[in-house]
């Protein structure tokens, strides 16, 4: 008792202190902690904070019913240069003429137009040229910068904490807020600090390093947590890189994901779109610089992982931690700890049509899919082409690369990557979230499994109910592709080890 | 704002078995075509109630003896998965004022906190109760009480919990928070002239 009596007075006298050094400024802050302090409005009478939103992200899906409510409210957008609009989720990665075959894709695109022209809101809409997936969009354009808070209706926002940006998916009548005040009303969050360190072996790429962690973490681990990744794995990243964790931190529960922002984060956004220039730019990094965590910050928590431990990975079941190395086996149901995780082995199996305890390798599949806001980028392209030049889609597969945005598209064509990918086989398209989620014409058929380079592999996400979905990386992907069945990327394209 | 302070949620349940029930399965992605919330009821749950060829799967949903019901209970990080709206909306719009679960991925409470959709916490054991109850008798009054803290169904009651800073907003009316966000402008107005960035 008395043991427990001290560990409670050690304890506390613990969180004393931190906030009294706090007080004085002596400790050091969290990035998330800064960011927030410095977009603090006030405090709600039901205990939340007010929080200024910078930057405003919308697309078609998420808006039309906020700009709605705001006419019923006869509300003004406070703040129309703060928000930036793309159309992404319904448009057709494979015509472009107006109107759309679907007419309820061109109705939303419409109301998009019609709501940023009524409202000076700028538009990147399909004939600028810069029109694509949202979080593709923002951090091209130069509007995704450190020490900002980004907000859009759309979880995968977490995407732009790759900037060392506080950035979350919000619900519509949050939109109509962003929209009406620039603020929401929002829970402040605590920060577990994520640190990779080591060496990831050949083969291994960012999408298999958050695959692992939300493996190991589990899809609710990062509730009321925001993620900070660190360590040498992620100083060593590109930016495209970062964003590709920082994307599916919401896979893992977290709202939030980011990395502090540093040389390469201030390199990918010199000369960008939105960016100051010159001197401009120069005194922007020192206010950039100062918004990274301090040294001595103190974390609610923190996780290590091994970067050896991550083996390229994919997932087997029907959400985003049910994943494996591919040289491990499927889960059997038995080898669930708990009566519910057992069920939702036994519900995840059946729905992929596998057996527990056979190898994930060698599994045939119909669909490949090289895309989605996670791995779209341009170095997502350039990585993969290296690789299946000169060689062939197996038959039977359906392979689709659909860059992230009409920028990438543009510059990948420009570097001849349309080529090498229609030569082995693979069907080019426009810019859009096409088979991600099924809200356009790309979508399963049946019980098809598609290998899938997006972020989601709940039921019914690719547009079948009955549709299957493995996540993994790009490369992983084109192994697939080129095998016609889950393959060890490194054996099929030799990957020197 | 002129919301209705909610104190209580009364009516009855219908369990949807099941941990980690996602957004997509709530209301699936390809009904979410549509510039209005309005009818998003009807897709509740269209995949889990209906098979490919649109016939009616056996599913407590679809069973008569729940019909009506405005409580729904389900497992463990119920709501995960994307952010959209759309969720929380098709629950609402198909009249179901409360959800019971395990836990709530946070972006869906937050959304169903705002539309004064009520989601409780109930422990595994508590919600085992519930069920049990529930499927002895569908119609048995079935209430959440927001003060008190407690889910009650014919003779059992469990404590349940929520954020307290939700319980807040939906016990005094006040879960749609524009209005307090629209009264802090001239504050706004000063943060902003604290960030560079706003400028441009
Ligand atoms: S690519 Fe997929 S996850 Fe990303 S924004 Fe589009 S639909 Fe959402």
């Amino acid at each position: 008792m008395g043991f427990f009596v001290l560990i409670f007075a050690i304890r506390n006298f613990a969180v004393l202190i931190k906030v009294l050094f706090e007080i004085l400024g002596i400790m050091g802050k969290t990035l998330f902690e800064k960011v927030w302090d410095a977009h603090s409005v006030k405090t709600l009478a039901n205990g939340q904070t007010q929080l200024l939103i910078g930057t405003h992200l919308i697309h078609e899906v998420t808006s039309p019913q906020a700009f709605g409510m705001l006419r019923e409210k006869g509300l003004p957008v406070k703040y129309p240069h703060r928000t930036f609009a793309t159309v992404d989720h319904i448009v057709p990665t494979n015509e472009s003429a107006e109107p759309y075959s679907d007419g309820l894709a061109q109705g939303m695109i419409e109301e998009l137009r019609k709501n940023c022209e009524d409202n000076d809101v700028t538009f990147f809409d399909t004939n600028t040229g810069a029109q694509g997936i949202v979080h593709i969009v923002g951090p091209e354009q130069g509007i995704t910068q450190p020490g900002t808070t980004i907000a859009c209706g759309d979880s995968h926002t977490s995407t732009h904490g790759a900037f060392g940006a506080i950035a979350f998916g919000i619900g519509t009548s949050q939109v109509r807020d962003v929209l009406a005040t620039q603020t929401i009303a929002l829970n402040s969050l605590k920060v577990r600090r994520i640190n990779v360190n080591g060496v990831l072996a050949p083969g291994v790429y960012s999408k298999d390093v958050i695959l692992h962690i939300i493996r190991i973490l589990g899809t609710n681990g990062g509730t009321g947590f925001a993620y900070e990744y660190g360590g040498n794995i992620f100083d060593g990243f590109t930016m495209e890189e970062r964003m590709t964790v920082c994307n599916m931190s919401i896979e893992g529960g977290a709202r939030v994901g980011y990395v502090n922002p540093d040389q390469t984060t201030f390199d990918y956004l010199k000369g960008r779109n939105y960016c100051p220039e010159g001197e401009a730019f120069d005194e922007a990094v020192i206010r950039w610089k100062a918004f990274a965590s301090d040294d001595d910050c103190q974390y609610d928590d923190i996780v290590e992982i091994n970067a050896s431990d991550i083996p390229p990975t994919v997932t087997w079941g029907i959400n985003p931690s049910q994943g494996i190395g591919i040289d491990e086996m499927i889960p059997t149901i038995e080898s669930g700890e708990t009566q519910s995780e057992r069920a939702s082995i036994q519900e995840a199996l059946e729905h992929m049509s596998l057996d527990g305890g056979s190898p994930i390798k060698g599994k045939k599949i119909d669909v490949a899919f090289l895309g989605s806001c996670t791995n779209g980028r341009l170095s997502d392209l350039q990585e993969v082409a290296q690789y299946i030049k000169g060689k062939k889609v197996a038959e039977g597969v359906k392979a689709i690369v659909v860059p992230g945005s009409q920028v990438v598209g543009k510059i990948a064509a420009a570097q001849g990557l349309d080529v090498i990918y229609k030569e082995a086989g693979f069907e080019w398209r426009g810019a859009g979230c096409s088979m991600c989620l099924a809200m356009n014409p790309d979508k399963l058929v049946g019980n098809q499994l598609c290998a899938s380079s997006s972020n989601r592999n709940f039921k019914g996400r690719q547009g079948s109910i009955t549709g299957r979905t493995m996540l993994m990386s790009p490369i992983m992907v084109a192994a697939a592709a080129v095998t016609g069945e889950v393959a060890d990327a490194r054996e099929v394209f030799g990957f020197e080890s | 704002m002129s919301d209705q302070s909610i104190l209580n949620v009364k009516g009855t349940g219908v369990f949807v078995a099941g941990d980690d029930i996602d957004t997509d399965r709530i209301i699936p992605a390809r009904f979410m075509k549509c510039i209005t919330f309005d009818g998003l009821g009807e897709f509740l749950f269209y995949d889990v109630r209906k098979n490919v060829d649109g016939s009616m799967k056996e599913h407590n949903l679809n069973d008569s003896r729940f019909a009506g019901a405005n409580i729904l209970v389900s497992g463990n990080n119920f709501g995960c998965g994307s952010s959209r709206e759309h969720a929380p909306q098709s629950i609402q719009k198909a009249g179901f004022d409360a959800v019971i679960a395990g836990s709530f991925a946070e972006i869906f409470f937050g959304n169903s906190t705002n539309l004064g959709v009520v989601c409780v916490v109930v422990d595994d054991a508590g919600r085992k109760h519930i069920v049990e109850q529930l499927e002895l008798n569908p119609a048995e009054p079935l209430s959440i009480d927001l003060e008190a803290l407690k889910v009650t169904i014919g003779p059992v009651s469990v404590q349940c919990s929520i954020k307290e800073g939700a319980r807040d907003s939906l016990t005094n009316g006040r879960y749609d928070t524009l209005s307090e966000l629209l009264d802090g402008a001239a504050t706004i107005n000063s943060v902003v002239s604290n960030l560079e960035y706003m400028k441009s």
